[in-house]
């Protein structure tokens, strides 16, 4: 009767509390796919026909001509126009328009006579960002309209920024999701998920007969920790696959290297799972230090959302012992540059470190007894 | 051989779970620890089974000691914890045939050893564990405690929260098992099993009070005991409380257990003066000690 039989013995087991939960299979399932397409399609940064309305004092060629270019980009689309100023105000209190447009009176003569004519561009700032993103994209819009029409005029000097966006020329918000999505679902389903089911057994008073058995301490911790591995590795694929085929977000990289980067981080992911559950006595508890110890830091301070060199320096020194953080520099390496080892070694190298730390501290936490 | 603890004692911060425990098990014995709640049956058990360590003393089981030989002990002791611990969502069967894969076995191996148990739940093996009547757990855990043949069987409270015809069924069982060679260490609230084992401990707050076998635990008892009862139960037992003379009243099934501090006691005098107390239909009779009494006598 070999040591073989019974780990799979064991793995078995393991598989039928997994299946057998519904709770489980949602949070190893249902999740991963739930937020992939949710940062996907809903959760963005970038605009799309944002409805904006016109106060056109003018009404004359240029003003026309202009409209025309805006409401023409996909970015805007003019579904109001309004006659005077006192409108503006409530055009912005029904909530639909996020920007106005305002062209003074005589518009195309003062560009004859006076070469200056002003449009006021007033955004709706309760949401910052969008407002940002609607005035730079409204410049734009007119700057270029005013080269076209400056072709025939000499000016003297000119600075003309050629600005070149790599790695995402679309600046889609996906590309920078993908990464911290596949990130944040790793960490859950192998952390969280291995620290509850072993604190379930601690729970439940099995791990009192695991105990009074032949089978060793580390024998029961690999045992709980390959079905998770095996299923984090599912979820990563599913991820990638959601990536390539619904949001076509390009690999650049090679697959194999983010296959074993991705089994890395599910490894480190897993160790600190292990330790949670040597300092915890029960499900709830786990889950706690779950969801705050690990799902916070790695959604805050990983620069998944916000870009850590704009953090307080303390906070950037942190951010340091958040696996994640270095997890997702690997991923958007591989992924959106098309980095090979040569050029995350030095982060592959602290997970490494890390794993093993955490591995380390677990063995030496865990316990051959009650007590 | 069998189980040996001498001098075992355990604290859990302030509170002295076990006090100088010394008693040995007898290759091929059944013995039973008695005693109530928080007597510390669960700690000296963990001990036995190398869950926990003592603070002082030590304790062997076969010749192997709890401590330094706790490998060699977990791979030939069964262990049935008072909690029932086998995996809710996994079925009869699945539960059998995970420990019997984790011993290194399988069912088929040590059948002969568990079929009378297993027998009586097989035909549910495909039910989950968690939909199990309280006995059919209970059976299914010992199975599961069984099916790798231990040398040594613990067996924490398994009747607890079970009921009385799977109770009478489960000590035929032991019984059984003691006959294939098996030592057995049964603890148990109920002093009516007490009789059931070869010797019994008696414990409570951590000490023995006393270790022989249940005939010679009785025989010791110091009083002669009467069974009372009467219409108004409530009202007898205020009633012997009142009485000047007695020594020890407390109700035991449909009768009052009464003892007497007089050596020369006579049942009439306790008849007449219950009549004075308005009771109605007096009953007062020699009865037999029991486990329990001598239980009650030593906690004093």
């Amino acid at each position: 009767m070999g040591l073989m039989k019974r780990f799979i013995g064991f793995i078995k087991k393991e598989f039928y509390h997994i299946f057998r939960d519904k709770r489980s299979l949602f949070i190893l399932f249902g999740m991963p796919i739930a937020q992939i397409m949710l940062f996907g399609f809903a959760v963005t940064n970038e605009i799309n026909n944002v409805d904006i309305a016109i106060l056109d004092h003018s009404k004359d060629v240029t003003t026309k001509e202009i409209i025309n270019k805006i409401s023409a980009s996909k970015y805007f689309s003019v579904s109001n126009y309004i006659r005077n100023e006192a409108e503006i105000e409530t055009a912005f209190k029904k909530g639909k328009i996020k920007a106005v447009l305002v062209f003074e009176k005589d518009f195309s003569k003062k560009i004859g006579k006076e070469n200056i004519a002003t449009i006021q561009v007033i955004a709706d700032a309760t949401d910052p960002n969008t407002a940002n993103t609607i005035s730079n994209y409204t410049s734009a819009i007119l700057q270029k309209y005013q080269q076209e029409i400056n072709t025939t005029i000499k000016i003297p000097y000119q600075i003309i920024p050629k600005t070149r966006m790599v790695y995402n020329p679309e600046l889609k918000s996906v590309f920078m999701f993908v990464p911290g999505v596949m990130t944040i679902i790793l960490m859950l389903v192998s952390a969280m998920m291995t620290s509850i089911s072993i604190t379930r057994e601690k729970e439940l008073g099995t791990m009192e007969i695991l105990l009074v058995s032949p089978l060793k301490p580390s024998q029961v911790i690999v045992g709980k920790v390959v079905p998770y591995i095996f299923l984090s590795i599912i979820n990563a694929v599913i991820i990638v696959l959601l990536s390539i085929f619904v949001f076509k977000m390009p690999i650049q990289g090679s697959l194999i290297l983010l296959g074993i980067e991705s089994i890395l981080f599910i490894i480190t992911s897993l160790s600190l799972g292990i330790l949670i559950s040597t300092i915890s006595a029960s499900q709830q508890t786990a889950m706690m230090i779950s969801l705050m110890a690990l799902m916070l830091p790695t959604i805050l301070l990983s620069g998944f959302i916000f870009p850590i060199t704009s953090m307080p320096v303390v906070l950037q020194v942190i951010s340091n012992i958040i696996p994640a953080k270095w997890f997702i520099i690997i991923l958007k390496g591989i992924m959106l540059k098309g980095v090979g080892l040569s050029f995350v070694w030095k982060e592959t190298l602290i997970l490494v470190i890390m794993t093993l730390f955490f591995i380390g501290l677990s063995i030496k936490k865990y316990k051959i007894r009650l007590e | 051989m069998g189980i040996k603890i001498e001098n075992i004692s355990k604290s859990f911060k302030k509170i002295e779970a076990l006090k100088d425990i010394t008693f040995n098990v007898n290759d091929g014995e059944l013995f039973g620890l008695i005693g109530p709640d928080g007597a510390g049956k669960t700690t000296l058990f963990r001990i036995l089974t190398t869950l926990l360590i003592a603070n002082e003393g030590t304790a062997s089981i076969v010749g192997f000691d709890v401590e330094k030989d706790f490998q060699k002990i977990r791979n030939i002791i069964g262990y049935m914890p008072g909690k029932f611990s086998l995996y809710q969502d996994l079925t009869v069967e699945e539960n059998l045939k995970f420990f019997a894969t984790i011993f290194g076995t399988t069912i088929e191996e040590n059948y002969d050893l568990i079929k009378d148990i297993y027998i009586q739940i097989e035909p549910f093996k495909n039910r989950r564990a968690g939909k199990l009547s309280g006995g059919m757990k209970q059976k299914l855990a010992l199975s599961c405690a069984l099916i790798h043949k231990p040398k040594v069987l613990f067996l924490d409270e398994p009747t607890t929260g079970v009921d009385p015809v799977s109770r009478k069924e489960f000590w035929e069982m032991l019984k059984r098992l003691q006959q294939k060679g098996i030592t057995i260490l049964v603890s148990t609230p109920y002093m009516d099993e007490a009789a059931l084992c070869d010797r019994i401990a008696l414990i409570q707050d951590g000490r023995i009070l006393q270790i022989d076998t249940p005939e010679e635990i009785i025989k010791h008892y110091p009083k002669t005991i009467y069974n009372v009862c009467a219409d108004n139960m409530y009202k007898l037992i205020e009633s012997l409380k009142k009485y000047t003379h007695n020594y020890n009243v407390y109700p035991f099934g449909e009768f009052v257990h009464y003892t007497d501090k007089r050596i020369d006691f006579n049942p009439n005098e306790l008849l007449h003066f219950l009549e004075e107390q308005q009771l109605k239909n007096i009953q007062i009779n020699k009865t037999q000690p029991t486990i329990e009494d001598t239980f009650m006598e030593l906690a004093k």
